[in-house]
């Protein structure tokens, strides 16, 4: 047992050598279980504890919490040592505290007092002690109760240092659970000015402070800016005896050095002062040049203090990507760094020069080191070195060096880790899409992909083969017989049968002049495989044996004969038996002509951005995987804070603003089956996270949907609900998107539906369960199928609760099922317009009529989007003054369909809108009415 | 900001945790047990970090210790490398050449340490000299108590 320090409890030792020797898990448990009797007693026994017990038998408690077992009582205890005149006895007291009491808020209370008599006292070591535990607990009811008093702390004249740098961190801490502590007007200017204090360790803790108050608002610091040069000037220019205490191992304060580089990257260049951005251009080069200077000390220290430097401000000269000759100096740096001894550097180079490739300056600047890059790929020992290789040569790819890259990586996927080959799959996959001037490359190398990583490829990466030979005319033919090719091999990977089906099924006739792959040929070959295979490749490959009877009249006997086999009990899954039941069917009763319409080529898919991307982006909540060029920044004045790293907002505006599903034929009896294989790309988009989601509050605006379909329907700082809904006639169904943005998992995830027996015998809803666990980053999708039944007010609500960081949460959300989802719009022309318009006049019951102010600038643009995303059809022409909308539809019930006018006559002068609805059913009108007048 | 700090033997034992984020118990344990067997499979010539969740975890082994620390990606893993490093020191300068056991025995002095070094997960004072003046203020206050338990925790625990 070694000597025990200051007063050592002697108690507590013979408790931990005991600990230490029991020989079993159980012998342990027996000893601590014991023990916890012992204290028990203790703490309930008639005899008073003084406080040198009470902090004795605390503190064996805390131990016995650190091995792992959990602790039920004590609290109290602790709680009277807080009050302790004796320093120890406090010191643990507050220790016990800040170790076990976030789960335990009743007792937050109770401590609050003692905090804050200590807070008052004289001794900063108790001010200290205080404030440590505050920052430790960092709760809301902390918050509340030292927001005052903290601020007032830091910016006085007669507080000493260190109770400074503890307050600053303090507030710092609480800003982070609560943002609207900080104080604004003078308090800003205060708080900025501690950036000159003398005291190194005061501007420290005060730099990361202003660091967090910065990235909330911007603007109102935007002072920090110069007074943070002028302090890195003076620091980069030290020499290392200057700074005494606060030089470590040779380099000038390299904590503070690399906090204010920080705080500078959240500004962009500071242009309006020409003084601060040469000064700050200044730094960068000292720090720079320092790199090539000998080292001072060949400690690991020297070398780590001065390099987090060197990659930090490369950070912000890469931020701030205005200065080419700074941006092409630091690849050099890191190419250097490349073939350095310390696998410490070479992985943090290749991770600062992948953001390197990203600008325009340095973009050629990062190509000359491929060839090293290439190496590291194949050669580092360590596995997460070898990933940021990869990581960079993604990023570093363009159209010149894309088909060397990609083969690089095609070749090095035979070997890879298996814990790579799924991202490198989607990045060969996306470089191959994206760079490819030649379609028959890009064919040929997701091909490959497929045969040296069959397993890793995943839905998204096939159907976008398919989707692009689709739209490609001249690669048709190419693909038919590179897939006919592929499958010959003896043995091939089920993803190769579905590319290969596919293909053929749709292009088999562009390679049948030739014998060796005639019509014959190509069914045996492909039916070959069949038995191989699971029932979904199966019921696609029966698809494609449809499409062959089209394109192949010669083999519809032995397809036929296929299809009969299946159409039995046979075939053991009963969609593979309905599919190959009705293909016959099919192929015996309709025309040629019929099936040539049911059966003919797949139309293009809209162009969009491939899902492959967004598929990396998830697997990556941390880091967005990068390759765009971004265009260097002009010196631009001050502009809010734009997170620039995270340009995915193109993504995640597609999914929210688009759904249409890709043009697909008219839906005909089960090739809609077909179909839906590749619809499902559409709908397993995820949402993007943003991560620096400032904004707290939560965004949620059901009215908003009322005129659209899609979007984010629900955002606060845990979770994003997206929407994404599609109607006909009196169907409708609903895709709920449950994004969770923490990193922790949401548990006992459970939504469920508000929608009473009565209210559903008007609108039936279904929906699907979904997983009680929603994982970090993660996302999932909920369906819900409606069925307008009757016409209806009220819409559905959902409750969805969870258990976050164990607290639940509860959370309610409208579903976007108003009634105008069900509108069919009609087209009418003016003179029918009118005539049914007097006709449904005829009875008061049947109008409705709103007259209201607008709600905000009467912008008719905007107005007419809003009518157009309502449901109903909008008339133009018809209504002889040409700012009032028309507009007609139907909505569609199971019962009846109800047919609808509307009128919306916008008074500029007045600011006043008036809405008419017209319909045959007095409740129709009332609703339409009321929902739409909401919106304007 | 750091999120966490864990200190573990070879063996696997945890001898130290300091959370700067609020977790629930059941968490920690988990994020804890799975770091621990991450970073024991690892070889002595790996890289000193690696991407974890959406974190980056830096870490180094001194003698049997493990010291290890969870950082968002914004933070620099060089410097954490020297945080742990001063605090290396910090409790090698304090115990006189600190081992495991010292830490084992007085884990609330390390904790007394640690929290000089950095508050809520950023770094508070990088100073040795001024730390160690702090963690000796602290200890002049105890000796100015008068000693007492020297009989009651004769022979009984």
């Amino acid at each position: 047992m070694p000597a025990v320090r200051g007063d050592g409890m002697r108690g507590l030792a013979v408790f931990i050598s005991d600990i230490r020797n029991c020989k079993s898990k159980e012998a342990e448990i027996k000893r601590i279980n014991k023990e916890l009797a012992n204290i028990r007693s203790k703490f309930k026994g008639d005899k008073t504890l003084d406080g040198y017990q009470k902090k004795k038998y605390v503190c064996k408690l805390l131990f016995i919490f650190l091995l792992g077992h959990d602790i039920d009582f004590g609290h109290m205890e602790a709680v009277n040592l807080l009050s302790s005149n004796k320093y120890s006895e406090k010191q643990i007291g507050y220790l016990f505290i800040s170790v076990l009491v976030n789960t335990n808020s009743e007792l937050i209370k109770l401590i609050i007092q003692s905090i804050k008599n200590d807070l008052a006292s004289r001794n900063p070591i108790h001010v200290n002690l205080a404030l440590q535990c505050i920052a430790n607990i960092g709760s809301r009811e902390m918050a509340e109760a030292f927001g005052n008093e903290i601020p007032k702390l830091l910016v006085s004249g007669d507080t000493m240092d260190v109770v400074k740098q503890s307050a600053a961190l303090c507030l710092l801490r609480l800003f982070r659970t609560c943002p609207e502590i900080i104080p604004g007007g003078e308090w800003t200017s205060r708080i900025i000015h501690l950036l000159n204090d003398q005291h190194m360790g005061v501007v420290t803790a005060a730099t990361s402070l202003i660091d967090a108050l910065v990235k909330k608002n911007p603007e109102e610091y935007k002072g920090c800016v110069s007074l943070a040069v002028s302090r890195l000037s003076r620091i980069v220019t030290a020499s290392y005896t200057d700074l005494q205490d606060y030089t470590y191992y040779f380099v000038p304060a390299p904590w503070l050095s690399v906090k204010l580089l920080r705080l500078l990257q959240n500004y962009t260049p500071p242009a309006e002062d020409p003084g601060v951005r040469g000064r700050l251009n200044e730094c960068l080069e000292t720090i720079l040049n320092k790199a090539q200077e000998p080292p001072k000390s060949k400690k690991v220290q020297h070398s780590n203090a001065k390099n987090a430097v060197l990659f930090e401000a490369i950070s912000l000269i890469i931020h701030n990507d205005s200065e080419a000759n700074l941006l092409v100096r630091a690849c050099n740096q890191l190419g250097q760094f490349l073939s350095n001894r310390e696998t410490n550097l070479r992985y943090l180079a290749l991770e600062s020069m992948c953001h390197l490739a990203t600008s325009e300056f340095s973009h050629e600047a990062v190509k000359k080191h491929q060839e090293v890059v290439i190496l590291s790929m194949k050669m580092e020992k360590d596995v997460s070195v070898r990933q940021q290789a990869v990581d960079l040569l993604y990023a570093m790819c363009d159209k010149t060096n894309a088909e060397e890259i990609v083969q690089e990586m095609l070749n090095y996927l035979e070997t890879a880790d298996y814990s790579i080959r799924e991202e490198m799959v989607l990045k060969v996959a996306i470089l191959a899409e994206k760079y490819a001037t030649d379609y028959t490359w890009y064919v040929d190398v997701i091909l490959n992909l497929i045969r040296i990583a069959g397993d890793y490829v995943s839905e998204e990466v096939w159907y976008r083969v398919i989707q692009i030979v689709i739209n490609r005319d001249e690669v048709q033919g190419y693909a038919a017989k590179t897939v006919f090719e592929a499958l010959q091999a003896p043995a091939c990977h089920e993803n190769m049968v579905k590319v290969g089906g596919y293909i053929l099924g749709e292009f088999g006739n562009l390679i049948a002049g030739d014998q060796r792959s005639s019509p014959q040929v190509q069914f045996q070959l492909l039916h070959s495989k069949y038995h191989l295979c699971s029932p979904m490749t199966r019921a696609l490959l029966l698809s494609t044996y449809i499409k062959f009877i089209n394109l192949f009249p010669e083999i519809r006997t032995q397809v036929q004969e296929v299809f009969r086999q299946h159409s039995n009990l046979r075939s053991a899954d009963a969609e593979l038996q309905q599919r190959a039941s009705e293909y016959l069917q099919l192929s015996i009763i309709a025309s040629a002509d019929v099936l040539a319409t049911v059966l003919e080529e797949m139309p293009s898919f809209p162009e969009r951005e491939s899902s492959i991307l967004a598929v990396l982006k998830k697997k990556k909540p941390g880091r967005v995987p990068e390759n765009e060029i971004k265009e260097g920044k002009s010196p631009t004045p001050i502009t809010n804070h734009t997170n620039d790293t995270n340009n995915t907002s193109s993504v995640s505006g597609d999914l929210l603003g688009l759904s249409t599903p890709p043009t697909s034929q008219p839906p005909s009896s089960n090739t809609g089956v077909l179909l839906d294989v590749l619809g499902d790309v559409y709908n397993s988009k995820p949402l993007t996270n943003n991560t620096n989601n400032t904004q707290q509050q939560n965004l949620y605006n059901p009215k908003k949907f009322v005129c659209k379909n899609n979007g984010v329907l629900f955002e606060n700082e845990l979770i994003q609900i997206g929407v994404k809904s599609e109607f006909r006639q009196n169907l409708g169904r609903l895709g709920l998107f449950y994004g969770n943005k923490t990193t922790f998992p949401l548990q006992s995830f459970v939504p469920t539906l508000l929608w009473s027996d009565d209210q559903a015998a008007k609108m039936s809803i279904q929906m699907k369960p979904v997983e009680p666990l929603l994982e970090a980053g993660a996302q999932i999708q909920q369906l819900i199928n409606a069925e307008c039944i009757d016409d209806y007010t009220d819409t559905p609500s959902m409750v969805i609760s969870f258990i976050y960081n164990n607290l639940p949460q509860k959370i309610t959300i409208k579903l976007p099922l108003t009634i105008n989802k069900f509108f069919e719009p009609t087209e009418m022309n003016g003179e029918s317009f009118f005539a049914r318009w007097k006709n449904l006049g005829s009875s008061n019951q049947q109008r409705s009529q709103k007259i209201f102010k607008a709600n905000g600038v009467m912008d008719l643009q905007a107005t007419r989007t809003k009518l157009m995303g309502f449901g109903m059809q909008l008339l133009d022409g018809i209504d002889p003054n040409p700012d009032n909308f028309v507009c007609a539809g139907i909505v569609h019930m199971r019962s009846q369909q109800v047919g609808c006018l509307l009128r919306l006559e916008p008074n500029r002068n007045a600011q006043m809108y008036r809405l008419t609805v017209r319909s045959s059913k007095e409740s129709v009108s009332v609703e339409v009415c009321d929902l739409l007048a909401e919106q304007f | 900001m750091m999120q966490f700090m864990l200190l573990f033997s070879r063996q696997g034992k945890l001898r130290l945790q300091k959370w700067y984020v609020a977790h629930p118990d059941k968490l920690k344990k988990k994020i804890t047990r799975e770091l621990i067997t991450t970073i024991l499979a690892r070889k002595p010539k790996m890289c000193s970090f690696l991407e974890w969740k959406d974190l980056k975890v830096v870490y180094k082994r001194y003698a049997s210790l493990y010291f290890c620390c969870a950082i968002e990606q914004d933070d620099n893993e060089l410097l954490t490398l020297e945080v742990i490093h001063r605090y290396v020191e910090l409790l090698d300068k304090y115990f006189g050449s600190v081992c495991e056991l010292d830490i084992i025995f007085n884990f609330e002095k390390a904790y007394f340490i640690l929290d000089e070094l950095l508050l809520g997960g950023e770094i508070q004072e990088t100073s040795k000299k001024n730390v160690l003046k702090a963690i000796a203020a602290q200890d002049l206050l105890q000796e100015e108590e008068t000693p007492q338990g020297f009989f009651e925790d004769h022979g009984l625990g």
